[in-house]
């Protein structure tokens, strides 16, 4: 008889928690609901107008984000986002995603676009954390560094110059700071090998 | 009248400072928005929340974010507890406010997901972390869970534009100190076109770098509650 009435009380319970449960997944549905469409909004602005800092403006005519195709990188054996760019259904230009995970704290996620005849058209950051005021000169609001890769490719400078001018590369690092580029400009240069072997799939 | 008056100084009988409660309290409201900006601040005087608190500092309008975040969430939860009061049997009132929590603060990472998307991104993983606030949860048992619903949503304003205060004052004075401005990016809150920062002592200004680490976090904080007892302290 008392585990009868216990046995009910904790059936109570369980109606009162699960009628919160309901309330509550009621009004985060009804939410997600409503924000949905604009939440999809934001991101695709956002990865728009990233891709647009990598490329200049007048080179495509699709909207970016229907150009999209995912590729398997052999020598990281992680999948990179490719967007091919046309003009006048001409492929004129692909950006690909990048992720240089050996930055100063965690990765560091870039988009690099790359023309027709294997020169870097940009170079942006779309997430990292490193150090503010000395690693985060990676970002272009912050400093133009990133825009030394510029017209850059495999072919110049050479392969072994595409690191920090500390270890005779090309390229500046930062004062109190030379792991953040150094890795950035790894990532780009693997971003550039990584295209080199898919190349012809976009050009023919 | 004299019973709220009582409630109310029990549920504060949390708090690490003891409050001269006096018999003769002409306005409960007032002392209650009071308690939580300054008396039982739950940042400076509870010392609750503190790791986003210290985390998301390093800029005014970070903190101003989070501050608008952290309070939304423990108005709506500590209105939505005393609402619902009578149904939080004491075996399952835990569970109850971890479901209540957890869907406000969903619900705002949504909604400003959706309109206040750079901030959003700018705050991170510090927006779901705001259920793990203690101070939401702590108004919610203390407060909340025996208060009139009114009383309640006077209490999770207090407690919420306590919390932001703080947040605000230290990321201004962090951002200051390190990259001499104050305010800057407040465009990001508001959706507009660029909005100059409140002060900017120029680009050429050499900021203290620490100041925005973690480390300038701990120490300036630190000052903020020597500066805030001081205060607490000549009142008496």
């Amino acid at each position: 008889m008392h585990s009868n009435k216990r046995f009910i009380e904790s059936n109570k319970h369980g109606v009162v928690l699960a009628c919160f449960a309901v309330v509550v997944a009621t009004a985060l549905a009804f939410t997600q609901h409503l924000t949905k469409d604009r939440i999809h909004t934001n991101q695709v602005v956002r990865i728009q107008n990233s891709l647009a800092e990598v490329l200049p403006d007048d080179r495509y005519d699709l909207p970016l984000d229907k150009q999209k195709i995912e590729l398997p990188d052999s020598t990281s054996n992680k999948n990179r986002t490719i967007y091919v760019i046309s003009k006048n259904t001409v492929p004129v230009a692909v950006i690909i995603s990048a992720v240089a995970e050996n930055g100063y704290s965690g990765s560091i996620e870039m988009l690099v676009g790359i023309l027709a005849d294997d020169t870097v058209s940009g170079v942006r950051i779309t997430k990292h954390a490193e150090t503010p005021g000395l690693g985060d000169a990676i970002e272009a609001q912050k400093s133009d560094w990133i825009k030394s890769f510029d017209g850059k490719s495999l072919a110049a400078p050479t392969e072994s110059r595409w690191t920090v001018k500390k270890q005779n590369g090309d390229f500046d690092q930062f004062t109190g700071a030379t792991i953040t580029p150094r890795a950035v400009i790894h990532e780009v240069k693997n971003t550039l090998i990584f295209y080199q072997s898919v190349r012809q799939q976009f050009y023919q | 009248m004299e019973e709220t008056g009582n409630t109310i100084a029990a549920a504060s009988t949390d708090a690490a400072t003891s409050i001269k409660t006096s018999t003769v309290k002409p306005n409960p409201w007032k002392t209650l928005l009071l308690n939580g900006l300054w008396h039982n601040n739950p940042a400076t005087v509870q010392l609750l929340g503190l790791c986003p608190l210290l985390a998301v500092s390093n800029s005014a309008i970070n903190g101003l974010g989070l501050g608008i975040a952290t309070a939304v969430t423990v108005l709506l939860s500590n209105v939505f507890v005393s609402a619902t009061k009578s149904y939080l049997l004491p075996e399952i009132r835990i569970p109850v406010y971890v479901i209540i929590i957890s869907g406000i603060v969903t619900l705002v990472g949504l909604l400003m997901n959706a309109y206040a998307h750079d901030i959003y991104l700018r705050l991170g993983i510090f927006i779901p972390l705001i259920i793990t606030n203690c101070a939401i949860l702590a108004r919610a048992e203390s407060f909340a869970s025996r208060n009139p619903v009114i009383d309640s949503a006077i209490d999770g304003l207090a407690t919420g534009a306590g919390f932001a205060a703080v947040l605000i004052v230290l990321g201004a004075v962090r951002e200051l100190i390190g990259h001499g401005t104050v305010m800057a990016d407040l465009h990001l809150l508001l959706g507009t076109d660029p909005i100059p920062p409140l002060i900017n002592l120029g680009e050429n200004f050499k900021g203290l770098l620490v100041a925005i680490l973690p480390p300038g976090a701990f120490v300036l904080f630190g000052l903020l509650l020597a500066l805030k007892n001081l205060c607490s302290s000549d009142q008496r």
